[in-house]
């Protein structure tokens, strides 16, 4: 129960993103767990004209969410950051909150059909939500990186949900 | 700057006076984390620097010497890599969009297996043909060819990639010519920075060695943005006959209009009905 109420915390703490280094000290991995299931879940039940013509498979949205994470990390660590490992995969996780929700909203807005204005529902969803996702990841991290390099470590920050959020604005229903 | 910290298990030894000595880096083991580091000691003026001057060539000014000045790094070949990676897949899916919305029969597929293909293309250019180029100059040295170190060639490779990246994204207009043009004006740009850089090195080694490296890293360079726009990107519409079912199903774009015409199928498909 205990767990359950520090995820939820960190939730909150990714929509309504401030500065705070209690939330960098107790990290955790089932948010971002949960967060990438269930986006790649999401992401399943895309159309194929033929098997390798689709989206992204359940594995590759996983490798890709985990070992961009991880990159990105040892990325920031390279270049001097102070953050450890751990904790700075905890926060590229968890803000994929907002594109998680991203998706929800493009699902549903296609169950309601898939024509020129739900796409620029989509779109305008997907982008105000990476905008969300890039802000709230750099808020955290911006401060334990050396201020010369701070464009070189949110440069694959931003890169990384880009790929996310071109995955769920392209995905379309069978 | 290297960082001066404390060491790990190393008591009693002179890290930091060695260091500020000389100002050269003490050489660290290959498993410790600081040896890396070393690769990613660069600031962001200096990675912009470099990629401006991965794209003009300046006769007198070797991009490893002046650019580089012993301090190759990986940060700007890896990301520039990534970037281009997803340029590549993301504008040629798109290419795939406008070029064939008219079309009916076409249904938006977000062609996902691209960005594996593109990754495995892009990082073996920019990893193994540095690799190639740097073992047959050391391999030449003897003969006089220099060399530079494995990692001030990769570097330089991978920052000459980043003339690809507005490419791929200007490849999206959808005319043939302004396509070829951008190839030719991007190819020529990082190419001859490449040339610029590893003609001083075989210029003693002889007349033929020298022509046959620098074509061959020339030819290299072009050669793989050509494959590249010829494989992701939707060939915009020339003089070719009417598009049949078969073209647009199948994802070899590459084969659009070399595509050998099947006797039957053309048939068929013009509406004239075979003889029986």
């Amino acid at each position: 129960m205990r767990d359950l109420k520090a995820v939820g915390k960190k939730f909150v703490h990714v929509m309504y993103p401030k500065k705070s280094s209690a939330l960098l000290r107790d990290w955790d991995l089932w948010g971002p767990l949960v967060l990438c299931v269930s986006l790649a879940l999401m992401l399943q039940g895309g159309s194929a004209d033929s098997k390798d013509d689709g989206g992204p498979q359940f594995a590759e949205v996983f490798v890709i969410i985990w070992f961009g994470a991880v990159v990105i990390t040892l990325n920031s660590k390279l270049l001097g950051g102070t953050i450890s490992f751990f904790q700075s995969l905890c926060v590229l996780g968890y803000c994929v909150l907002p594109l998680t929700v991203a998706m929800l909203v493009c699902r549903l807005v296609l169950l309601a059909g898939s024509g020129t204005v739900s796409f620029i529902i989509r779109l305008i969803v997907v982008v105000a939500m990476f905008g969300w996702s890039t802000l709230a990841s750099t808020a955290f991290l911006a401060d334990s990186q050396p201020p010369n390099r701070k464009a070189l470590v949110v440069y694959p920050i931003f890169l990384f949900y880009f790929v996310i959020s071109w995955m769920i604005l392209t995905f379309t229903p069978q | 700057a290297v960082t001066v910290g404390p060491e790990e298990g190393e008591p009693g030894d002179d890290t930091d006076t060695t260091e500020l000595l000389g100002g050269q880096r003490r050489p660290r083991s290959f498993w410790t984390f600081e040896y890396y580091q070393a690769f990613f000691d660069v600031d962001t003026h200096q990675v912009l620097e470099r990629i401006k001057g991965s794209v003009t060539p300046l006769p007198g000014k070797n991009f490893v010497r002046h650019r580089l000045r012993n301090n190759p790094d990986l940060y700007g070949p890896f990301w520039i890599c990534a970037t281009l990676v997803f340029a590549l897949a993301v504008s040629g899916n798109l290419s795939h969009l406008t070029e064939k919305q008219a079309s009916p029969t076409y249904h938006y597929s977000p062609q996902f297996h691209n960005v594996t293909i593109a990754a495995t293309l892009i990082y073996c250019y920019a990893w193994l043909v540095p690799l190639a180029l740097w073992g047959f100059l050391r391999w030449r040295q003897s003969h006089g060819a220099g060399a530079y170190s494995f990692l001030e060639t990769v570097c330089v490779y991978g920052y000459s990639l980043s003339a690809y990246i507005p490419t791929a994204v200007l490849w999206l207009i959808p005319a043939a010519w302004l396509q070829w043009l951008l190839l030719a004006v991007a190819a020529l740009l990082s190419a001859s920075v490449l040339a610029l850089t590893f003609w001083p090195l075989v210029r003693a080694d002889g007349r033929a060695t020298t022509l046959a490296v620098v074509a061959a890293v020339v030819s290299l360079h072009t050669l793989l943005a050509v494959g590249c726009k010829l494989y992701f990107f939707q060939q915009p519409p020339s003089a070719s006959p009417a598009p049949s079912p078969f073209h647009t199903t199948v994802g070899a774009e590459g084969l659009h209009s070399h595509a050998p015409q099947l006797p039957g199928t053309n048939i068929s498909l013009l509406g004239t009905h075979p003889v029986r």
